[in-house]
């Protein structure tokens, strides 16, 4: 690709990478378009984590992919001047002082500006003087978000970033992110099981199940091509015979799921409803664990 | 002290925050205050003496207070015993070997250069405990440099940072080399210092001077042949940094296992081909000495031999003369050990190994636990 507008910030073709005989990642293509916040969502042991590994040079595989143009497999310090990187809340070091982590991630990153980490900082209850393992969860999620958001990267990757916070700590994480990090020129893939709390930020959903992808849409697409229909036992027939991707009861109405069919048919059969990533995800996963 | 609970009250739904302003740069006052770049450039990025200020931060404990625990324990006892005699000599009124009074009287200049070449035996003594101090420290710092933060998952922040894996690796090998070292030598000296005011205050109280057996000493002459030790003993070191951190790298559980067995089972090996009457290596004491460096030569001044073993340096020519300790140290001794194959061989093993360090901490993350 010759247009550097249309030059994805990931590109993934033929990904592969297998743990003795199973395939964690089995021949995955796939696009991220720059400004896009991009949920990756999947069921325990799906390859969720190996893709982001994957993307930030942390694992070897087979295939050809780059992020932001860079090998993440030999380009891993320089593609990092572009791309943070935030796992679950245990991987700061426990015994860093929080100035100390501020003093090395000034030094080592050239895109990280430390007013914007202080003034992030100086809304919390941290001190420059603490220790990481003096800090609760919460408080080490927050500290890393501040040197996260401090850093003018183009790619964030967030694998399960608020895994065993409380709701408090969820919900500001996330509008943190959106409010003073987002924009046009940022990426954003996150993974999480907490898949509620991320929906309506989310501009792209990427189902991934047993290596492969299940599903990758944008959240329009996901809104046109897919409808939840309430129908009364009488009609549950004729719904069935529409081949619903999915069926659950309620208060003795069927719940239909449906993919691709006009809105006019289904819409004969009951009361149309946008379904929650939620219910399609657990649709789409049937039988994952049987 | 408030949780962070007490922010649901309030209905707020950003971060919940404290009155307290610690910070320097809040929103209004923000001035350019970012690092600037060091004067490394190359393969080890700008980053390499900032990640070596990281070690000191993560190991000020082996680093600084190792030590000044260790000379401080010294000068603690030195001072007991001083104490002790005084109250023995006091309370009994027996001559312990000799009187202060006849040293007063009849010390000879032959006695005043023993004295002297005795506190310099004390200022090597001072380096000497120090330096099984940093082998201790170096043995289970490399051990965990590149296996802890696997293990803790802080791999993840360090990897998350635009920070190649050989300035890491670098930044660890270096801080072996240099760092612990050269702080373990300036604490044994200020200890040394110390030494030297209260044994010259302790005899100064019974009447007698000891600057003479100070000015017989070397201090300043042992100074520095001891510093052009360091870059000797650096050299030294590699093969033994290389391997520790190249285990530390390799493993996924226990590294001090797989780096401490390897080298004892190679020389059990050796010993049991050889009862088969199979090819071996004939000289044990040789492959002892090899498989000792890679675990021993940690310790600063590790070359030096005591006098008539042959244990170690099998081609060393340096050992410690005790009648006349400075000349030990007489540099043009101690740089021909820079015209013995050993040295190089040694160093060129341990960057080879280095080299399997960077290898594996580019691919290895997870840990068995």
């Amino acid at each position: 690709m010759s247009d550097a507008a249309a030059n994805p910030i990931v590109r993934a073709r033929d990904l592969t990478k297998t743990y003795g005989t199973t395939h964690a990642l089995d021949h995955v293509s796939f696009d991220i378009e720059a400004g896009r916040i991009v949920g990756l969502i999947g069921p325990n042991g799906a390859g969720k984590t190996t893709a982001l590994k994957a993307i930030l040079g942390l694992v070897d595989f087979e295939g050809d992919l780059r992020v932001l143009g860079f090998d993440p497999r030999t380009q891993r310090a320089e593609l990092m001047e572009q791309v943070c990187f935030i796992a679950d809340v245990a991987v700061l070091p426990r015994w860093i002082k929080v100035s100390e982590a501020v003093e090395f991630v000034a030094g080592v990153h050239p895109r990280f500006s430390r007013e914007k980490c202080e003034a992030f900082l100086s809304h919390t209850k941290i001190a420059p003087g603490m220790r990481v393992r003096e800090l609760s969860k919460g408080m080490i999620v927050q500290l890393h978000l501040a040197l996260v958001m401090a850093i003018d990267a183009k790619l964030l990757v967030l694998d399960e970033p608020t895994l065993g916070l409380d709701i408090l700590y969820r919900k500001s994480f996330y509008e943190s992110l959106l409010s003073d990090y987002f924009d046009e020129n940022k990426t954003i893939i996150v993974t999480t099981h907490q898949v509620e709390e991320v929906e309506h930020i989310l501009t792209d959903l990427v189902f991934i199940r047993d290596g492969k992808i299940a599903l990758a849409a944008t959240m329009d697409e996901v809104g046109e091509r897919y409808a939840e229909v309430m129908v009364n036992p009488d009609k549950a027939d004729a719904a069935r015979a529409m081949k619903p991707l999915n069926e659950r009861q309620i208060f003795g109405k069927s719940i239909f799921l449906f993919d691709g069919i006009e809105r006019a048919r289904l819409a004969a059969l009951g009361e149309l409803h946008k379904p929650s990533v939620a219910d399609l995800f657990v649709a789409t996963m049937k039988g994952t664990y049987a | 002290m408030n949780n962070h609970q007490d922010s649901a009250a309030n209905g707020r739904t950003d971060f919940p925050s404290s009155p307290g302003r610690r910070w320097p740069g809040g929103p209004d006052e923000g001035e350019r205050t970012r690092g600037s770049a060091p004067p490394f450039g190359g393969v080890f990025g700008r980053s390499l003496p900032l990640l070596m200020k990281r070690e000191y931060w993560e190991h000020r404990g082996g680093f600084l207070w190792a030590p000044v625990w260790i000379t401080g324990v010294i000068l603690i006892f030195t001072v007991l015993g001083i104490l002790s005699a005084e109250a023995f000599h006091a309370s009994s009124n027996v001559h312990m070997g000799f009187s202060l009074d006849d040293l007063r009287n009849n010390i000879s200049q032959a006695d005043w250069s023993e004295a002297g070449n005795a506190l310099d035996m004390a200022q090597l003594m001072f380096g000497g405990v120090t330096a099984v101090g940093v082998f201790f420290v170096l043995f289970f710092y490399l051990l965990g440099a590149l296996y802890d933060d696997r293990r803790d998952r802080s791999v993840l922040f360090w990897k998350s940072l635009p920070v190649s894996d050989t300035a890491t690796v670098a930044s660890k090998a270096l801080s072996a080399m240099v760092v612990a070292p050269v702080l373990a030598f300036v604490i044994a000296t200020a200890a040394y210092v110390l030494f030297l005011v209260i044994v010259t205050l302790w005899a100064g109280a019974h009447g007698l001077n000891a600057l003479p057996a100070i000015f017989a000493s070397h201090p300043l002459g042992m100074l520095w042949r001891l510093v052009l030790t360091l870059p000797v003993s650096a050299l030294w070191a590699l093969p033994a940094i290389g391997w520790l951190l190249f285990w530390s790298a390799y493993v996924r559980s226990k590294p001090f296992l797989w780096a401490v067995l390897i080298p004892l089972g190679v020389l059990m090996l050796n010993w049991w081909l050889g009862k088969l009457g199979a090819p071996h290596v004939p000289d044990d004491l040789h492959l002892a000495g090899i498989m000792g460096r890679l675990l021993f030569s940690i310790m600063p001044g590790s070359w030096l031999k005591a006098e008539g073993s042959t244990v170690l340096g099998s081609h060393i020519s340096q050992s410690l003369n005790p009648d006349h300790v400075v000349s030990t140290f007489d540099p043009s001794k101690v740089y021909g050990l820079l015209a013995e194959p050993n040295l190089w061989i040694g160093a060129v093993a341990g960057l080879a190994l280095l080299a399997g360090a960077i290898y594996y901490r580019q691919r290895r993350i997870e840990t068995a636990s």
